[in-house]
């Protein structure tokens, strides 16, 4: 193990507090009980798309956890666009349709769904307000591609003109958007390519007020140069940045071992890495 | 963060890195990140000094027991008998909202649906 030296500690930010093996309720209090600066209610699909079919239930959920808790309890999950493609939502499949070469339906098929998928985390969004949240998490946002990503910043966009208080913590699943649309563009920038520089700029630009960037892994290659490679990738953020950047540094990305219970030697020297070279906000 | 491993990886991160939320100030820096959008250098300073506390306090876990016990932030209990009259929950966070000159969303409605908070002497429904 390692860490930072006193005085250098920052807060961590997180996307899902909960576990099966207690109540979701217990969960977040155990949570703030080991020390965590905030908790995240959660749905286990962690997909908007499914979270829209019970949103009295977690409204009452979130109620509860905030007469319960005194640290901040935001709600979270993905954009998960994929899930409105048939067979498991109404829009047809871009997936299928690529390969066919039926590239304007393909592009239309995804438009749709990003059009479902922002009124969802809108409505989401602003129940989970009236429930007493403190935030909002956007979380792994873009793996659907640079359509996921453009319902991401609309429904931020649209929170913050609603919520003027409300926290909106925008997380990415990746160092690069996937342009599987390819001509998307958010006030001018084309979304497919943008790397986490330029998607620091999309958040502030539609009101998030935390970023969170993501490195995925080279499984091939040691933690050391994952790390450092991660660090390289996401540095320009930190000399620009007018909102916290709190980079994802979970099983997988930014230089943790690709697995899910990681060494926890490993993740001390992440978690270094990042807060003494890097200088971030938080994890 | 996405710590994915929800217990250890989440628990490494603290121990190497982490303010550590109310043991500390960590859940009252986080605050002013999360509804202000302050970077880290500017929150700490922000409620270091709301606090008549050092920066370097904030993340002191002895100091800061005290700190929000004088100031009714809300300490972490172990037992039943330990801390008995702390605020609860609800009650720390109002005092959170006022020291930090914060709004916090579940403060402002508790207020909102709490009659003698308001100040209405009337019924809330006619």
């Amino acid at each position: 193990m390692t860490g930072v030296r006193p005085g250098d500690e920052v807060v961590l930010s997180c996307d899902g507090s909960t576990s099966m093996r207690a109540s979701r309720l217990d969960s977040l209090a155990d949570a703030e009980g080991v020390g965590n600066d905030l908790c995240e209610l959660q749905q286990p699909d962690y997909s908007y798309k499914a979270v829209k079919t019970v949103v009295p239930s977690e409204q009452r959920l979130m109620q509860e956890a905030q007469y319960r808790l005194t640290i901040p309890v935001q709600y979270g999950a993905q954009a998960d666009l994929g899930r409105y493609s048939k067979p498991d939502g109404p829009c047809p499949n871009w997936s299928q349709l690529l390969p066919e070469g039926r590239i304007d339906e393909a592009r239309a098929a995804q438009e749709e769904a990003a059009a479902e998928s922002e009124e969802d985390m809108v409505r989401i969004g602003e129940a989970m307000w009236e429930a007493g949240a403190d935030g909002m998490n956007f979380d792994t946002s873009g793996a659907a591609g640079d359509a996921d990503l453009l319902a991401v910043l609309k429904a931020v966009r649209r929170l913050r003109e609603a919520c003027p208080d409300m926290s909106i913590e925008l997380g990415m699943a990746s160092e690069f958007v996937l342009g599987m649309h390819g001509e998307l563009e958010w006030e001018g920038v084309r979304l497919a390519g943008v790397w986490p520089v330029e998607q620091l700029r999309l958040a502030e630009q539609a009101g998030a007020t935390i970023f969170g960037p993501a490195v995925n892994m080279n499984t091939g290659r040691t933690v050391a140069w994952n790390v450092a490679r991660a660090i390289a990738i996401i540095k320009p953020c930190m000399d620009v940045a007018e909102i916290p950047v709190h980079p994802n540094v979970g099983m997988g990305v930014c230089g943790v071992p690709m697995h899910p219970f990681p060494p926890v030697d490993a993740i001390s020297r992440v978690s270094r890495a990042f807060v003494e070279i890097l200088r971030v906000d938080g994890l | 963060m996405g710590s994915g491993d929800a217990l250890g990886a989440h628990l490494a991160h603290m121990l190497a890195s982490g303010m550590n939320g109310m043991r500390t100030a960590g859940d009252l820096v986080m605050r002013m990140q999360m509804t202000r959008g302050m970077r880290l250098k500017e929150a700490k300073a922000y409620v270091a000094d709301r606090l008549g506390a050092s920066v370097r306090d904030l993340s002191d876990g002895v100091v800061m027991q005290d700190v929000r016990s004088e100031f009714g932030l809300g300490r972490l209990t172990e037992l039943e008998n330990e801390c008995v009259g702390e605020p609860t929950a609800m009650e720390a966070k109002f005092n959170i909202a006022e020291l930090l000159d914060l709004p916090i969303n579940c403060v402002d409605r508790f207020r909102d649906r709490v009659r003698s908070l308001r100040g209405d002497q009337g019924r809330v429904r006619p």
